[in-house]
């Protein structure tokens, strides 16, 4: 079947409403074949719900969702053609693991040994084989979820969703099968969508990353581009950076200069946002220097170590820049209360223009 | 939720070397001995409360037991004054009434059953799954019949069966029975459907079954051993009813708990016993199968 004409999977103006409750607010992502897309989000923001949506559990208020050009937005889920692996597992307790994983093939009618074949072959590919008349109620956690990936991939779909089905894991399980499902995803080339709230777990296994806000995507990007360059304060805050301070940006002969109240202005040959500006960053941005250094694209804040643990490998400090608690790390040894200088490359801030709203904290 | 039900056994067992260790407090601190006194009185008043609790439960059978053996048992004496099995050749003869009546008990027992899942399989399902504005209104009206005065409804069933041509059938009876049947088996069913995992079902649809199937193949399952006992459960009520069988059945239908109280208005309290000692059988059978099936998890959703 040719279906490289169209996307593997298009949303289009998607809404899902609970009740009167508005979930979805026109969500649109379109997803190539063999695409490995994960949706990122805080609890509740609607990632989960989309997902159901696309699997057809869920129905849509509004909007279209097409599959390789065919609009399913009103079929039944059996219809669509996807598997789905669920955070609870899903695995059914009154089959065995052969039950399990077959019961796609023989809703298909396929023939019982060729069935036992087949699952042989996915039981082989999934490190579970042997397995085949053991009740999954006596599996491990790890082992319940390659049952499901199984039964999930048993069907040959051409749309595989992921449902945190990583989340009830122990972490060094989790780490193992992120890394199966990714090489599984390269081999058989499906497309997936997975949807989780572990960002490094998005990060390292989809192409893409969406991430959601209240029921809209606030951004779409590879992870780089998602990581080094967020769209928003919301997006640069869930990507890890999560300090802000205060700067102001006025154009100058050379570039611009970035003036910080309590800090020394600097020079930068950068652009962007003119005027009050709000920078977020990531604790690993930060370095310590001089508190009276001058370097030329940086900004320092002169601040007072106030604590000092040894992670292993380097220092950790905590500095205090008036009332406002920074975490920094640095490889030399510090006395503590001594005086330094909070060094923040302005290329590695994330600035937005500030929000004319009152309680914003200003380092 | 997973799949494996957290045994509650152990977490009980656990509290008791806890409980144990109560009176050894130090705050408290009694003597040895007045702790062992406490200890032995604890112990005899146990045992007695265990053995008024063994009397009125095996009294009344132990007596069952005694008429079922004496051929000639009557006042001042306070036993039987002769035993023999007479009574018994008598129940078992393959003519007596017993046998068809014991035949008829349990077939009308058997229909019951049928009637009551036709009706508590679906309606179970539909009150677990879906959600009907009047889920909590449906539920108790299968509530209803247990509220009223039974002999009064059953007089006014019996005149409409009459004009329907169903007193004195079988029919008649099983429509009787199930109607009470229903009461827990709609109930248990609803608890059964509403244990099994919603996600359970969406897998199963998922990967391409249609609700039907799904139905079939993971659903009713999974619910089956709630069903199970609901069956039991109502198979026991059928063959136990006596006021509905009596105002819609007699005098075409007799079943066990009919010729039982023919036997003893009769003052044949010989028959009466036996055939009360067959009651028991099914029903002590029974119960020890439910408690095999019925587990925590479904009992704790029952009328929710």
């Amino acid at each position: 079947m040719d279906h490289s004409a169209f996307p593997a999977i298009d949303i289009d103006r998607l809404h899902v409403s609970y009740g009167s409750q508005p979930v979805l607010h026109g969500v649109n992502l379109s997803v190539a074949a063999g695409e490995f897309i994960a949706i990122l989000g805080s609890s509740g923001c609607g990632k989960t719900t989309l997902l159901r949506t696309i699997a057809g559990f869920q129905k849509a208020t509004d909007g279209a969702i097409r599959l390789f050009g065919r609009d399913v937005v009103n079929m039944p889920p059996e219809k669509r053609g996807m598997a789905m692996m669920f955070q609870s597992y899903a695995l059914w307790p009154h089959m065995t693991v052969l039950g399990n994983v077959g019961y796609g093939l023989r809703l298909r009618g396929i023939a019982r040994d060729e069935i036992r074949q087949r699952v042989a072959a996915i039981l082989k590919m999934l490190n579970l084989s042997g397995l085949e008349d053991r009740k999954v109620t006596n599996l491990s956690g790890g082992q319940r979820q390659r049952v499901a990936l199984g039964r999930a991939l048993a069907i040959e779909p051409e749309i595989l969703l992921l449902d945190e089905p990583l989340s009830n894991l122990d972490a060094k399980v989790r780490i193992q099968l992120r890394s199966e499902i990714k090489s599984l995803q390269n081999r058989l080339g499906f497309t997936a969508i997975h949807v989780t709230h572990d960002r490094e777990e998005a990060m390292t296994m989809a192409d893409r990353i969406v991430v959601m806000d209240a029921g809209r995507i606030a951004q779409i990007g590879s992870p780089k581009e998602v990581f080094d360059h967020p769209s928003s304060p919301f997006v640069a805050s869930f990507m890890g950076a999560e300090n802000t301070i205060a700067l102001d940006v006025r154009p100058a002969a050379d570039g611009v200069e970035v003036s910080v109240e309590n800090g020394r202005s600097a020079s930068w040959n950068g652009s962007g946002v003119m005027g009050p500006v709000t920078a977020y960053f990531r604790d690993d941005v930060a370095s310590l220097d001089d508190p009276d250094a001058l370097i030329d694209g940086s900004i320092i804040l002169p601040g007072r170590i106030t604590q000092r643990t040894y992670p292993g490998g380097h220092y950790r400090y905590v500095v205090a820049i008036k009332d406002r608690h920074f975490t920094v790390t640095d490889d030399r040894y510090h006395e503590l209360d001594r005086a330094v200088g909070l060094r923040l490359p302005l290329a590695s801030l994330h600035l937005f223009p500030t929000l004319e709203t009152p309680g914003e904290t200003h380092a | 939720m997973t799949t494996d039900h957290p045994l509650t056994a152990p977490r009980v067992a656990g509290a008791i070397p806890a409980f144990r260790k109560l009176p050894q407090t130090r705050a408290r601190a009694p003597s040895a001995s007045s702790v062992r006194w406490g200890g032995y009185l604890g112990t005899i008043l146990k045992g007695l409360g265990l053995a008024v609790f063994a009397f009125m439960l095996f009294g009344p059978l132990a007596n069952l037991a005694l008429w079922s053996v004496a051929e000639r048992w009557y006042t001042p004496f306070k036993l039987p004054v002769t035993y023999g099995l007479r009574y018994w050749e008598v129940v078992f003869r393959p003519t007596g009434d017993a046998m068809s009546s014991l035949a008829t008990s349990v077939s009308i027992a058997c229909l019951t059953v049928v009637v009551a899942l036709a009706v508590s399989v679906p309606a179970g399902y539909a009150l677990a799954r879906l959600k009907l504005p009047l889920r909590t209104l449906l539920m108790i009206v299968f509530l209803l019949p247990q509220a009223f005065p039974s002999v009064a409804i059953y007089i006014n069933v019996a005149r409409v069966f009459y004009t329907l041509g169903l007193t004195g059938t079988i029919p008649g009876v099983v429509l009787v029975h199930a109607a009470h049947g229903l009461v827990y088996s709609v109930w248990i069913a609803a608890a059964a459907f509403a244990a099994v995992d919603r996600d359970l079902e969406l897998a199963a649809r998922n990967i391409g079954a249609s609700p039907l199937r799904t139905f079939f193949t993971i659903t009713l399952p999974l619910a089956a051993p709630g069903i199970m006992a609901s069956a039991i459960f109502v198979f026991l009520e059928s063959l136990d009813e006596f006021t509905g069988t009596f105002f819609v059945g007699v005098p075409q239908v007799t079943t066990l708990p009919l010729l039982l109280y023919n036997a003893s208005m009769g003052g044949n309290y010989q028959i009466a016993s036996i055939t009360a000692l067959i009651l028991l059988v099914p029903s002590v059978l029974f119960m020890l199968f439910i408690e095999r099936f019925l587990k925590a998890d479904v009992l704790s959703k029952v009328g929710q």
